[in-house]
């Protein structure tokens, strides 16, 4: 009973006790963030190769090239072809994924028979790792013998080439995408609608609003903050598209699925230009951190906080 | 009225059932594809159903590839690192939330700061980090980060929160040191908050990617995840392989989903988790 129980210490005595709790957690910071942090930048200033030892004498001469690295990446045509590529993936997937995500949700949120059933059999792609899903995917989507075309087949249409075909890689990468992340934000929405207060529901009712007023007139107005975040983290997320990417098309055909992680992880890894690598990834940083930014400020236009 | 709403009723399962059909399809076509014969992969017309169901794929999987042990690799790692972010975000949580000291709130913002930064600009200083560690192809490559998930620590803060300081104060005032206080007070009144945090984070150790393809270039040491995605490579056109392999790596998860049901949702709702 020294008098530095929990809750009661202030000033550096409380620092004292508290240092036993925090060094595990501060280590990890300083090792696998904030030190690779600061080398990352180093590294995305120079020519290195991976090879030749980082911070030894002569380095920085033989490597320092200032901001080359980035206004080569800005300027080659490939990084404006892989930002094309991710807005295609952006302006297909981030609709079809709200509209089936709400529907999901839509249809859980009523207590119906047998939705705890429809609840776990939406959430198992969920489940699977987007290796697993990649491989399955990569097998319907073979153009002769995949599952794809031959049910397309049944109703008299030719499917294309799916991952095979410049045009259609993306799209089916897209629809890939929806599958696999339809009972992930499908939840998060419920969550949204489960919190709705019931009473402006039987407002509602009293008034003789239908099912289809109800929804478009309290359910999705009052759901805005939910669709702001599922956008938020899916817009996000698209920028770091990466396994589904490599096992299904390793960026083919002909350049059509590469994206800013696929580049990242082959600079790095499989051309050993270590610098070029680093600066591709803080750009990528900086575009996280636009649209982020972008989305906070307009989302006072359309979102409604019920307080 | 009446018929109204069994037209209700009926537009409502017409719509569950469908979008349950889109989902659980391919794995019905997975199912379907790893008790095929090679043969069997490319009959035309396709057989939805193998005519003559055989093991072989199952078989190859894991005598072409050391596949237990990839299991076993995958069971270890995920344990180990769920416990370790469990022990290391519970104690930075209570020292943020029930410890007073200079800077905690900065501290804490610094922390939380660290989860806008996507793990791909680390990756190439880590990697380098790792090599002069010389834990490339150690388990401890992919289990240590693990020391640090701010996520992790966010919400147990949140839960720690909660607790009222005079549960705590009462268990000092009868000679409890902090440490107790901690574990004997602090961390039973967040099981629950824990329990989600353990199969959230053991789902993401489980099929984690980019981090273990980069660390896990061994085959005796690859997880899950490393090892099908080398097999793509290696078996590319033969996907009854594949498809075993990909069936066997979704077991665990679904039986540990089946136990856990109610964790998994709790998980989402808090905003957490992605496969």
């Amino acid at each position: 009973m020294k008098g530095n129980g929990p809750g009661k210490n202030r000033g550096c005595g409380g620092l004292i006790t508290a240092s036993p709790f925090l060094v595990p957690s501060l280590i990890g910071l300083a090792i696998f963030y904030l030190a690779p942090m600061l080398i990352s930048v180093f590294i995305s200033l120079t020519d290195w190769n991976g090879l030749d030892r980082l911070f030894a004498d002569g380095f920085m001469r033989q490597h320092y090239i200032g901001l080359e690295n980035y206004r080569s990446i800005l300027t080659s045509d490939e990084f404006w072809k892989v930002l094309g590529n991710t807005l295609e993936y952006i302006v297909l997937y981030i609709p079809l994924m709200l509209l089936v995500s709400i529907s999901v949700a839509t249809l859980l949120s009523r207590q119906r028979k047998g939705v705890g059933v429809f609840r776990v059999l939406y959430y198992i792609p969920v489940l699977t790792s987007w290796v697993a899903a990649s491989l399955i995917w990569k097998t319907i989507l073979a153009p002769q013998f995949g599952a794809m075309n031959n049910i397309l087949a049944l109703f008299g249409i030719k499917g294309p080439g799916w991952l095979l075909d410049e045009k259609w890689a993306m799209p089916a990468i897209v629809l890939v995408s929806v599958w696999k992340d339809m009972g992930f934000f499908g939840l998060i929405l419920l969550s949204g609608i489960i919190g709705i207060n019931t009473s402006y529901y039987e407002a509602a009712a009293i008034d003789g609003a239908g099912p289809v007023t109800k929804f478009f007139r309290i359910t999705l107005p009052l759901l805005t903050p939910a669709i702001f975040y599922v956008m938020i983290v899916s817009l996000i997320n698209s920028f770091q598209l990466f396994p589904q990417i490599m096992i299904m098309t390793d960026g083919g055909p002909n350049g059509a699925t590469q994206v800013m992680v696929e580049r990242i992880y082959k600079y790095g890894f499989r051309y050993f230009q270590m610098g070029y690598a680093s600066a591709f990834s803080w750009i990528l940083f900086v575009i996280i951190m636009l649209c982020t930014a972008l989305q906070l400020r307009g989302q006072n236009r359309w979102v409604n906080y019920d307080s | 009225m009446i018929h109204k709403k069994r037209l209700g009723t009926a537009g409502y399962y017409t719509a569950a059932i469908v979008i349950a059909v889109l989902a659980m399809i391919p794995f019905l076509w997975m199912l379907s594809t790893s008790f095929k014969s090679r043969g069997a992969l490319m009959s035309v017309p396709i057989e939805w159903i193998p005519k003559e169901p055989t093991l072989k794929a199952y078989i190859k999987v894991f005598s072409k590839f050391p596949f237990l042990q990839t299991i076993g690799n995958s069971l270890f790692i995920s344990v180990i690192y769920t416990l370790i972010t469990l022990l290391s975000a519970s104690m930075a949580a209570f020292a943020f939330a029930k410890l007073r000291f200079s800077a905690a709130d900065l501290l804490l913002k610094v922390f939380l700061a660290t989860m806008m930064i996507p793990t791909q600009v680390t990756i190439i200083p880590l990697f380098v980090v790792m090599n002069k560690m010389n834990l490339i192809n150690t388990y401890g490559s992919v289990i240590l980060p693990s020391i640090f998930r701010p996520f992790a620590v966010f919400l147990l803060v949140q839960q720690m929160r909660t607790i009222p300081n005079d549960y705590l104060d009462a268990a000092s005032i009868d000679g409890a040191s902090v440490f107790q206080v901690y574990y004997k007070v602090a961390l039973p009144l967040c099981i629950p908050t824990l329990a989600t945090l353990s199969i959230t984070t053991f789902m993401e150790s489980w099929n984690d990617y980019l981090w273990p393809l980069l660390m896990l270039t061994d085959k005796a040491k690859m997880t899950l995840p490393i090892a099908l995605s080398t097999l793509n490579g290696q078996y590319a056109t033969e996907y009854n392989v594949l498809m075993a392999g990909a069936l066997i790596s979704m077991i665990p998860i679904i039986v540990i989903y089946c136990f856990a049901q109610k964790n998994f949702k709790n998980g989402i709702m808090a905003g957490g988790i992605k496969g």
